[in-house]
């Protein structure tokens, strides 16, 4: 689609700009704008590299035990300390930077591959069947997120493989509820109607003309699940429902490290550090993300 | 509003139906036999055909699905496999102390939450309002299991203020109970408290430009007034509502929270049943957590109906 059939005026230098900029460099103009939002994506893109990086960057084996360096404190040797069976925390907060972000990636794209498609099918069909998946929707929403994933994890058995799914199936309702409000807003819109009259066929509309109009808030949105589904699996590997010892998990650490919080107090902050500062991140880029996907805010 | 509430209760009907089918369905993710997980490893054949017999697992599904509603709708929850006590007893005892944590969470993220939202829309676009904006973001951040370790170090193990775990019931003790409770209670309430102070600021961004609040201004009203007396007034209703909807939070809250703070809560109890592969408990409290959910969501709408006649239609 082309913007520049118009010539603005030539005294309107500003106009000129703002009519040759797609809109996905606004975004990006507007995104860099936010200064949080920027930080967010370094600090998301840091803890993405570390977990890459992980076998290179990680000092120590993430499994390996010392029985000559149990719960020793922070020091040059081990900066975060060490564990219980003398294990380094840095290597572990390193290592379970993976488990956090695949929780993260695996669970939000199982709840958008479920949720869209039933999204999409539910607004654009209407009646019959959208009252049905909405109804269903509605019943898993009725069941409290983390108590659902709990529920599943239980049935599935404990893993982080089951957790991821507990947390993409929990998380599926909230994209079914969003992709169908969005579809609902823009099927009336002229250019769904003008692809209907020309005699396009109905998956073509959905997934040519409407899908692709409704992505920013799926975006945002995906954004914000990705923080949640970290912190669900966080805590159903606190709760043990998660990824399994002796893998480590910062959900996990803190498991074990609560049972020594007045002799080894370190090993409860730096895990906890980690999931709260790439949450925050998230909801920080998420939050610039939805400012700057607003055609309302310049 | 007799259309509405019929209209509101009509659909209900159907996301009953589905969150019980969905409990229901859970017992089939169980890998393999349902009777031999039961029994656990090495268990005897009879055991076996016992529980086969006893769960009615040799009948086909739907025969299932209509014993196990028709039990569920006469109080019927099925039987603890660990502790041979009916579920319902078990869920009836431990309520009330969830409901107090719950009830103690909701009131600090209140006495937090709104204050701070209004605090942060009249000092708009000022050093308060970021910093509350922080703080909130903070709070969302903040994973409360570790919040409440990190609490436990600092007013327990540290400080020595406070008892680190347990609980006492007010009827023991109502200064040992709140004492016991308070840093749960907390912890709880931190996160709630956060979403309550985002919806309380955006509630009251809208309504202070409404024509009403300027015409009150034009009256010469004193600012409080006009906060207090119009705006909040109006302001609130949303942030009503929308906090019934953070009760699934707090439900969600409670598991971890009373998993930190050892408290023998609804919480506890499902975590226990889900390690000692007590599927009947597990099924009990989802389904009577998913109950009170929904109760509490039609209690709001029509609270809500009832303030904003817009609704009804």
């Amino acid at each position: 689609m082309t913007t520049e059939t118009l010539d603005p005026p030539r005294d309107a230098p500003l106009i000129r700009e703002d009519f040759g900029e797609r809109p996905w460099q606004r975004t990006l103009r507007l995104l860099a704008e936010r200064r949080l939002a920027v930080i967010g994506l370094g600090i998301v893109l840091f803890f993405l590299a570390v977990a890459i990086l992980a076998p290179l960057i990680s000092p120590y084996d993430p499994l390996a035990t010392s029985w000559a360096a149990v719960r020793k404190p922070p020091s040059l040797l081990h900066p975060f300390g060490t564990d219980e069976i003398g294990r380094d925390v840095l290597a572990r907060v390193i290592w379970g930077t993976r488990a956090s972000l695949l929780a993260g990636l695996v669970s939000v794209s199982l709840a958008l591959a479920a949720g869209v498609p039933i999204g999409l099918v539910s607004g654009y069909c209407g009646g019959v069947v959208d009252g049905t998946l909405m109804r269903m929707v509605d019943a898993m929403l009725a069941i409290p997120f983390l108590i659902l994933a709990i529920a599943l994890a239980a049935f599935l058995g404990p893993s982080l493989a089951n957790a991821m799914i507990a947390i993409g199936v929990s998380q599926t309702p909230i994209f079914v509820r969003l992709t169908r409000g969005q579809v609902l807003a823009v099927k009336h819109e002229e250019y769904v109607e003008a692809a209907r009259a020309v005699g396009n066929p109905h998956h073509r509309i959905v997934l040519r003309h409407i899908l692709p109009n409704i992505i920013p808030p799926l975006l945002v949105q995906t954004t914000l699940a990705a923080a949640t589904a970290i912190i669900a699996e966080a805590s159903l590997s606190f709760l043990g429902l998660g990824q399994q010892p002796p893998d480590p998990s910062w959900g996990s650490m803190l498991n074990t490290a609560k049972n020594f919080i007045s002799q080894a107090p370190w090993m409860a902050l730096w895990p906890g550090l980690a999931i709260f500062l790439l949450v925050l991140s998230l909801n920080l880029f998420g939050d610039g993300l939805r400012d700057a996907l607003d055609p309302r805010r310049g | 509003m007799a259309a509405f509430l019929l209209r509101r209760l009509a659909l209900l009907v159907p996301t009953l139906f589905f969150v019980s089918v969905l409990i229901f369905g859970l017992q089939q993710l169980l890998p393999g036999d349902p009777a031999l997980v039961m029994a656990g490893d090495n268990a005897d054949p009879t055991v076996i055909a016992f529980l086969r017999q006893k769960y009615h697992l040799d009948q086909p599904l739907p025969v299932r699905y209509g014993l196990w509603i028709e039990g569920v709708a006469h109080g019927d929850f099925g039987e603890s496999m660990r502790l041979k006590e009916p579920v319902r007893d078990l869920i009836l005892e431990k309520l009330p102390v969830t409901a107090e944590l719950a009830g103690l969470a909701i009131l600090i993220a209140i006495a937090i939450g709104v204050p701070a939202g209004i605090l942060a829309a009249v000092k708009h676009d000022s050093a308060i309002d970021y910093g509350a904006t922080m703080v909130a973001l903070w709070g969302i951040s903040t994973p409360n299991f570790w919040l409440g370790i990190l609490l436990i170090l600092l007013f327990s193990v540290t400080l020595g203020w406070l008892p680190a775990s347990g609980f006492v019931p007010p009827t023991e003790s109502l200064k040992q109970n709140l004492l016991t409770l308070i840093m749960p209670a907390f912890v709880l309430g931190n996160a709630i408290a956060a979403v309550m102070m985002r919806h309380t600021r955006s509630a009251m961004l809208q309504v202070m430009s409404a024509d009403y609040v300027r015409t009150a201004r034009a009256k010469g009203l004193g600012q409080v007034s006009v906060i207090i007396r119009h705006a909040l007034r109006n302001a609130l209703i949303p942030v009503v509502t929308l906090g019934a909807l953070e009760c699934g939070a707090l439900l969600s809250g409670a598991v971890l929270t009373e998993q930190v703070f050892t408290i023998p809560g609804f919480g506890k109890l499902i975590v226990d049943a889900v390690f000692n592969r007590d599927y009947a408990v597990v099924q009990g409290v989802v389904l009577c957590t998913a109950f009170a959910y929904i109760a509490l969501n039609l209690f709001a709408d029509i609270a809500y109906a009832l303030i904003d006649p817009r609704l009804r239609a």
